[in-house]
Formats: structure tokens, sequence, C-alpha cells
């Protein structure tokens, strides 16, 4: 046996520190999570991980015939499928991610109500779970952009950034969401409004060239933006330099991701009382 | 005295009513935000201090103060919402206390329901390591105890089949399994042996004593009394949120068992005119009594006598009393009547005091609570009064009579019952 340690019960009073080392102490039990989350998520399908693939693809397509093919949308001279995938592939990763992380705390309430650990595990690896879609619906856009005949330049080294730029963003907003939706089940009814609102505010079925310049810095608070720009930016290799809005983005999911831990903190003490 | 492992001191925990299990509606809350700051306007108005509206509370936990010694095993008792699961789950700090301090030393290790966090998706072997992490166990400490867990749920052959097939015994002898091999200093348990089949439930009493000889230090939350006085060194007996009684498990819980109960042992009745009955007779006095020493409880093995004290008040009555003693479930259990009483049944009874006494051997009647209608009738058939709970009493349970089972023990009677084997021939039958 260990060398017994010593600890002390108290109760939280105002904003408590986000203890972000706990959590670093839990990473198996993160581990195990995402693992489950991603060895349960196609069981009993006929089509098993295909629908990772599956569910980007058919939207390109839809968007190909719709937006692309009937309202002739312009793709900034790339075909228009290729355009719309690469755009797809971080949104689907923030849709899917924002919708599990901020339903995380109550699906998970069995858990939070029988066992302590540090609750942030739990929406953190809702996220992490929706890398393992990502990578396998990312080598589809592979294919393509060798069907395409595109070839990525240096920076595409960039890519990983904008990954964990969708990440975070998905993440910001889902510690609110679930820690809202402990207390206000609405938040279950708002989530797929809000992910449909946002995916016509992110340039994804058109450029965001289309949107009047003095409107960029506004459209800009929308990390999305700079996410999917960046995707393009990094993997298409359109325009030369990055729309200077992506730092923008970076500071808006900063300042929201910082608020969303510390209110995640300060109601984690209520959750197994509340939920 | 050894070394302390847990102190507690002056916890309390209050829970807003009507705050759990009530998901309010962000309207709701709004609404009732903008409601309460208009209503205090007055008051700030009049320059009085605003307050917040009072809200009501319900104080699970009220300044309890103990101390747990390293290895000792504590029984927690007391009834359903006297905050013995609130304690744990401020032990486990699945919630925190309103007031107060815990401290403590060692890992702390709950098992407050089995299976928690088993998905019934993934096999036996994967929920092994799932279950493992979410009890806080360590990847290599799961994969050390591995073998043992496995061995001791015994479901070996299943062990690649996913959860959901098992039977509801395969799947709680494993949670138990990995659960009981956490091996945290301090052990946090609620209520677990009342899982699984018998032989299942001695392995893990067997599991619980082995957990308490290597030292470490259990809190055991339990309804199984017995289970409580044979395991613990020491209990606590919390009710309503209190602490009122701490010490040596056999004496806690006998007072928890004597003052828990409403029962009605006796009753009486001065005053002739209030007192039920009808104008034939009224009742004066009834008790409830072991046989031979009158200040013992009540076991399943203590023969016992009911007392019925009444006044008839006709010259020449004919009288008998007739009873019904009914189980917590409301089953009739037996109805009995003075018929073969040799003095006075059948005959003229004068005006004056009556006691009829009901003797109830030992070794017949089950563990519980129960309670007696009594029938007053006269002349073998016209029901003069019916008295209903005129004696409400507890048959406690018995360690004597049980050969070790602390389960439960079903069936309305218990009664000791002539059991012979034979070996009628020996050798393989082929």
């Amino acid at each position: 046996m260990q060398a017994a340690s010593y600890f002390e019960i108290e109760p939280s009073r105002g904003w408590a520190s986000l203890k972000l080392r706990t959590v670093w102490a839990y990473r198996e039990l993160l581990y195990f999570l995402i693992w489950r989350d991603v060895k349960v998520r196609y069981k009993q399908t006929a089509l098993g991980a295909a629908w990772a693939v599956l569910q980007p693809v058919l939207t390109m397509v839809v968007f190909s015939v719709f937006f692309g093919q009937l309202g002739k949308i312009p793709s900034d001279g790339l075909p228009y499928p290729i355009f719309a995938y690469t755009a797809l592939l971080p949104w689907q990763l923030f849709a899917h991610t924002l919708t599990e992380s901020g339903n995380s705390l109550v699906s998970n309430q069995e858990l939070i109500t029988k066992v302590y650990f540090p609750r942030l595990v739990i929406p953190l690896s809702s996220v992490l779970a929706g890398l393992v879609d990502f990578s396998i619906a990312f080598s589809v856009l592979l294919g393509m952009m060798y069907y395409y005949g595109i070839a990525p330049s240096m920076a595409v080294l960039t890519l990983p950034l904008f990954i964990m730029l969708a990440c975070a963003t998905a993440l910001a907003v889902g510690l609110w969401l679930a820690a809202l939706n402990v207390q206000y089940r609405d938040v279950r009814y708002t989530i797929p409004f809000l992910t449909q609102f946002w995916l016509f505010a992110t340039p994804i079925a058109y450029p965001a060239s289309l949107v009047p310049d003095p409107y960029r810095a506004l459209y800009g608070l929308n990390p999305m933006v700079g996410v999917v720009e960046g995707f393009r930016w990094a993997l298409l290799g359109q325009t030369d330099a990055l729309n200077p809005s992506v730092f923008v983005s970076v500071l808006v999911v900063g300042v929201l991701l910082t608020g969303g831990l510390f209110y995640f903190r300060r109601m984690e003490s209520t959750f197994a009382d509340v939920v | 005295m050894s070394d302390v492992a847990l102190r507690v001191e002056q916890v309390s925990k209050v829970y807003r009513l009507g705050r759990r299990n009530r998901h309010q509606t962000l309207r709701e809350s709004l609404t009732d935000a903008v409601a309460q700051s208009v209503r205090r306007i007055p008051a700030r108005l009049k320059g009085l201090p605003s307050s917040r509206p009072a809200q009501e509370t319900f104080w699970a936990l009220k300044e309890v103060t103990f101390g747990v010694a390293q290895g000792e095993v504590l029984g927690i008792i007391g009834r359903n919402g006297a905050g013995k699961s609130t304690l744990l789950k401020i032990l486990s700090r699945i919630t925190e206390p309103t007031q107060g301090r815990v401290q403590g030393y060692g890992r702390v290790g709950s098992l407050l329901e089995v299976g928690t966090g088993f998905h019934p998706e993934l096999t036996g072997r994967e929920n092994i390591y799932l279950n493992g992490a979410i009890l806080g166990m360590r990847k290599s400490e799961i994969r050390n105890t591995f073998d043992e867990i496995v061995d001791f749920a015994e479901i070996e052959t299943f062990l690649d089949m996913p959860v959901k097939r098992y039977s509801s015994g395969m799947y709680v002898r494993l949670a138990f399994a990995v659960a009981a091999h956490l091996e945290s200093e301090i052990l946090l348990v609620d209520e677990v042996l009342a899982v699984g089949d018998a032989a299942f439930q001695k392995k893990c009493l067997g599991k619980m004593e082995d957990v308490t000889n290597q030292g470490r230090t259990v809190l055991f939350v339990s309804h199984n009394l017995l289970a409580v006085q044979d395991l613990c060194n020491r209990a606590i007996w919390l009710q309503e949120g209190r602490l009122v009684e701490e010490g040596p498990p056999g004496r806690v819980v006998s007072h928890y068992v004597q003052t828990s109960f409403s029962a009605l042992t006796e009753q009486r009745w001065e005053d002739v005119n209030a007192a039920p009955g009808s104008d034939d007779v009224r009742l004066r006095r009834a008790c409830v009594r072991p046989t031979e020493d009158a200040a013992a409880s009540i076991d399943v093995c203590t023969p016992f006598a009911m007392e019925f004290e009444y006044l008839n008040l006709k010259p020449g009555a004919y009288l008998n009393l007739s009873l019904q003693l009914y189980n917590e479930q409301g089953i009739l259990v037996f109805e009995s009547a003075p018929v073969h009483e040799p003095v006075w049944q059948g005959n003229p009874m004068p005006v004056g005091l009556f006691k009829d006494v009901c003797h109830v051997p030992g070794n017949l009647l089950n563990d519980g609570m129960y309670r007696v209608v009594l029938h007053l009738v006269k002349d073998q058939g016209t029901l003069l009064h019916k008295e209903d709970d005129i004696l409400i009493f507890e048959v406690h349970d018995a360690v004597e009579n049980r050969a070790g089972w602390h389960g439960a023990w079903d069936g309305a009677v218990r009664p000791i019952l002539a059991w012979s084997t034979e070996l009628i021939q020996e050798g393989k039958m082929c």
C-alpha cells in the first residue's frame, strides 16, 4: 500500500481555481472514457465506422448538387465538392463534439452521482473522441485531393493548429452548454438550432470572400470562420496569405474557453445535487 | 487507539427542497429572478436590507462529528433518509458539504453502487478496465488484479461477451468483484451486500472480512443490522441528519432498534367511559411482552404473550376475545381465540375486570413488524367491538438460528422444523 496521503474536504467558496492538475491526475480515466465513446459509437450498426465517412460525404453531395450545381455558388476557383468537403470536415468535428459535450454531463449523470472525479474529464473526453471520426473522414479528403490533382503546400503543416482551434471552440461552447444543461434541460433542445444557425454563419457552402470587407472583422468573431478558412488555406492553398481575421477567432475562443472553464468549475460542486 | 484515518468535523449538508429532481427551465428562473428583484424594490426604497425569500431547506446532515481510526470498520445505521448516503457521498467527494470539514489520510474508494459506469455494449473484459478506471484504479493495478477479479466473479467463459447478454447474477458478481479489488486505504461501502444469491453473498462477506483484516479502514452503511454487528468494530447511528449515538455495534444497534420503530407495546385506558368497547364491555389495558424477561426485546426465538384486560359490564355475559395478527406486508399470519380456555369459556361471566393472555411460542414468527386487531365478541357470534392496531410490535431477527446466512429470510413464519438427511448409497451412481 502506498503511503497514506492527507486530504481535506471543505465547502468551496466563490470562484474556485481551475485545478487542472487534478484533471491531469485523472488522465487514465480520460483515456478510458474516450476509448469507451469510440468503441461504443457504432456498435450494433450495420455500416459501423463507415458512418464517420458517410455523414460528411453525403452532406458534400447534397451541397454540391444544390449549392454548387443549381445555386451556382462560387467556390474560389476550386472544384465545388472538394471546396465543400474541406470545410465540412472541421465543421462536422465541431458540430458533433459540441453536441456530444453539451449533453455529456446529463448523459453521464449515473457516473456523476455515484463516483468522484474532476467533471471536466467528461466533456473533454467527448471532444477528443470526436477526433477519431474526424481522422477517418479525413482519409477521404486525401483521396479527393489526389483525384483533383491538388497538392498541398508547406502550409499543410499548420493544419494541426486549426484542428486544435476547432476542438477548442467546441470545448469552449460545450463547457458552457454542459454546465447549463445540468440545471436547464432547455439546452438539449437548443443545441440543434444552435448548430444549424452556426452552419450558415460559417463559410462552408459559400466562400468567405462573399462577405463584404467592412463586415469581415465582425464575421471573424465566429471562430469557425477562422477554422474553415484555415483548413482551406492549409490544404488547398488557394490564397497566399491567410485572412488576419483568424487571429480574432483565436482571441474569441481564448475568452470563451477561459470563461467556460471557470464557469464549469464554479458549477461543478453542484452537479451531483442538481443533475 | 491507533492513528486516525478520517476525521469528520461539524459536517452539515443542506438541500434546497424542490431543487433536486426538478429541472427548472430557463424561463422560470429568469422570471423568478425578475419577480424577486421587483419584490425587493419596496424594501430597498425603505432602506431595509434586501432579504432573500425564505427557501424551504432540508438538512440532510446536521453538524455531524466523528472520527475513524485506521483499520477500523465503522458501521453506519439509521433509517432511510437519516443522512447515511449523504455522508458517504460527501466523504467520497461526489457532493460537497455545506459546512464543516473532513480530514483524512489515504485514498478513498467508494462502493456506493455496484456496476457504476458499466457499459452494456462492452464485453466483460472491457468493462473491468473501464469500471476500474472509473473507480479510480490505475491501469497497472487493474492488470495486476485482473485474474483475481475474473476468478472472484466466476465469469471466465463469458469474458468476451457484451455484458448486456449477462444474467443479472453474473453482472452483479462482476461489478462487485471489480469494486472489491479496489486497493484504497479507506473504503466506503453502501448496501452492496444486498446483491446476488446466497453463495455469492457469503463470498462478499468473506471478502469484506479479508478487507478488514488487511488493516484497511471501512465505512459500512447497511440496513442489515446483523451484518453490521458481525463485521464492524464500532457503529454510529444517524437520525434526521444528526449523530445520535456511537459505540460498540451491539449496543448502538439495539438502541436503534428499540427506539426507531413506533411500536405500541402497551396501552391503558383509565377512564371507563372513554375506553374502546361497547355498553357490554370496555377495554382496560393491552400489552405484549416476552414470557420470561419482560424487559427484553422480542426476537424470532422468544416466546411472548399478549395480554388484554377488560371490564365486563353485564352480569352473566358470554364473552370471548378474538385476535388477528398481521405482518408488515399486511398478511394475516394467524387468527386466535380462547376457544380451549378451560375456566370461563362457555360459562357466564360476572361483572368485573378480566384478563386474557395469549401465549405465542418462540420460533414461530418471522422477523418484522406485527400489528394486532382485537375483536370483542358476545355469545360466540355477535361482534361488540373491533379495535384496530391495539398492539404494534417488532419481532427482531436473531443471529442464532440463521447459521451464518445474512440475507433476507422470506416467509410469514420462521419455524424450526425437523429435518433429516441420510446417505442412501455411497459411490457414483452409474
